[in-house]
């Protein structure tokens, strides 16, 4: 199959700068986006995820403006989300250069929403992205076994704060039913301890829906991204802290990659 | 305006034209590059580029109500054209997309959907059919037939992609470059001035890039 695996870096923003949260609290400075999205792209990044984590009202000018920036200077795909409520929030950021916009929180207040957006706009720009946490383990067969059969996972907003009771596996379908052109899966319980996605819950996701899913939360080593892929069974997998820090270059991850039968472009 | 534009970016209010205008300026830093649905300019410009995003009745509608049809396909006669996604489908005769549209019909070829295709075709295994859709992402386009927009360019070169409608490549006779998607896809179609791409070049690094400069330098000579 010649369509290669995506490698993701993700740049989370506040105020204009980069920054990566370990759970959602210890904030590192990882500096200026379009600075650091342009070293992705010469790295050969495949994409570029921006999550916009602005609170004010005011920071959302400045988002903008950076997604304006960053599309000129980087030639390669670009998603925004964060704080996407409004289909008048999609066509400027849309119109800002971003090629696809994610939607989290307003989709689980209104799902209709994401059938709008994707009625306007096309699936092929909206991307529901989902935000997960174990309520009960899969039971494992053997020490091996890193998919094991069961459990469930829900939907949780604010930073993963509030759970909605929501199935993710249920919800994931319901999105694409709805118009959702890819699901960008997040594993609140390994986000930012660098254990490795959560590959069951990948797994779960990826087999229910017949649209792009990309892994996000845990990468910690170049293993780990090689994982989502061949265990998870991700299209794509989405990273953060390994790149910004300089553990390792994308161009590096895409080789070992490759070097384990996994399609990359290189 | 007096002097014509190098090239004119076709807009009809669907969406996303900056990356492509962006792409155009960074390839053709001198060139005057132009963004607007103003039909004059257009039959004005050096070249033209017809690009295209969202579903194709929408973007068609929007096409034939700013009087954009008769322009593009007088421009398709006579200087270098380059469709891109929407805008490759908007250049065939009909799309199989919203219960079916009627588009350009500068190809005689049909727009088709994957899952369709994908159901029909007998030769394909189980897993071929449960290909994904949208075909999103990095593909290889085999350059099946040479010609001067791939110069600089290596053969099966990886470009962007993100369509769940396409034009199957044995079927038509324009075809330069093929992408393997369960099926064969035209990733690339030629004839004389006119170059179409199904995927973003201006979404498609050093190689997108570099199409797109093959693009502006192109005096809109071909013979297959």
């Amino acid at each position: 199959m010649p369509l290669a695996k995506r490698i993701i870096p993700c740049l989370d923003v506040d105020n204009g700068r980069v920054v990566k949260g370990v759970q959602f609290v210890d904030i590192r400075d990882a500096g200026d986006p379009v600075e650091v999205a342009r070293r992705y792209n010469e790295q050969g990044a495949d994409e570029i995820t921006f999550l916009d984590i602005t609170a004010s009202h005011e920071g959302r000018d400045t988002t903008l403006h950076t997604v304006e920036r960053m599309a000129s200077e980087v030639f390669i795909p670009l998603t925004v989300g964060g704080g996407v409520r409004e289909l008048e929030d999609i066509r400027r950021l849309l119109n800002a250069g971003a090629d696809k916009v994610a939607i989290n929180t307003a989709a689980i207040f209104n799902p209709e929403f994401v059938r709008e957006a994707a009625e306007r706009f096309g699936s092929q720009c909206i991307v529901v992205a989902i935000d997960a946490k174990q309520v009960s383990a899969p039971s494992y067969a053997h020490a091996n076994d890193q998919l094991g059969s069961g459990g469930r996972w829900e939907i949780f907003t604010h930073g993963g704060r509030k759970p909605t009771g929501l199935d993710a596996v249920e919800w994931a379908v319901k999105m694409v039913g709805y118009g959702a052109g890819e699901i960008l899966l997040t594993s609140m319980d390994q986000d930012g301890v660098k254990q490795g996605f959560d590959l069951a819950l990948t797994h779960r996701v990826c087999a229910a829906v017949n649209v792009p899913v990309i892994a996000s939360g845990g990468v910690g080593n170049l293993q780990h991204l090689a994982e989502g892929v061949s265990v998870g069974g991700a299209d794509a997998v989405l990273a953060a802290s390994i790149f910004h820090f300089g553990e390792y270059t994308v161009a590096q991850a895409k080789q070992y990659m490759a070097e384990r039968g996994i399609e990359m472009r290189l | 305006m007096t002097t014509a534009v190098d090239v004119a970016v076709i807009d009809y209010g669907m969406g996303n034209l900056h990356s492509v205008a962006k792409a155009l300026q960074r390839v053709a830093p001198k060139a005057n590059v132009w963004v607007g649905d103003d039909p004059a300019i257009i039959r004005r410009a050096t070249r033209v580029v017809y690009p295209g995003v969202g579903a194709i009745r929408d973007c068609m509608g929007e096409v034939r109500r700013r009087g954009l049809d008769e322009v593009i396909v007088e421009v398709a006669r006579s200087k270098p054209l380059l469709g891109i996604c929407v805008g490759m489908q908007g250049l065939m005769h009909h799309s199989s997309e919203n219960n079916g549209i009627d588009c350009l019909d500068v190809f005689p070829d049909e727009v088709v959907f994957f899952g369709d295709a994908f159901a029909k075709d007998a030769c394909l295994s189980s897993a071929q059919q449960r290909l994904k859709v949208p075909h999103m992402g990095w593909n290889t386009v085999q350059q099946c037939h040479p010609h001067p927009l791939w110069k600089g360019i290596k053969n099966n070169a990886r470009f962007y992609f993100v369509h769940s409608y396409f034009v199957g490549a044995k079927s038509c006779l324009s075809t330069v470059g093929i992408t393997q998607y369960g099926l064969d896809i035209a990733a690339a179609i030629a004839r004389d001035n006119i170059f179409a791409v199904q995927f973003h070049p201006e979404k498609s690094h050093r190689d997108g890039l570099q199409l797109l400069d093959n693009f502006m330098q192109w005096d809109g000579n071909y013979s297959c």
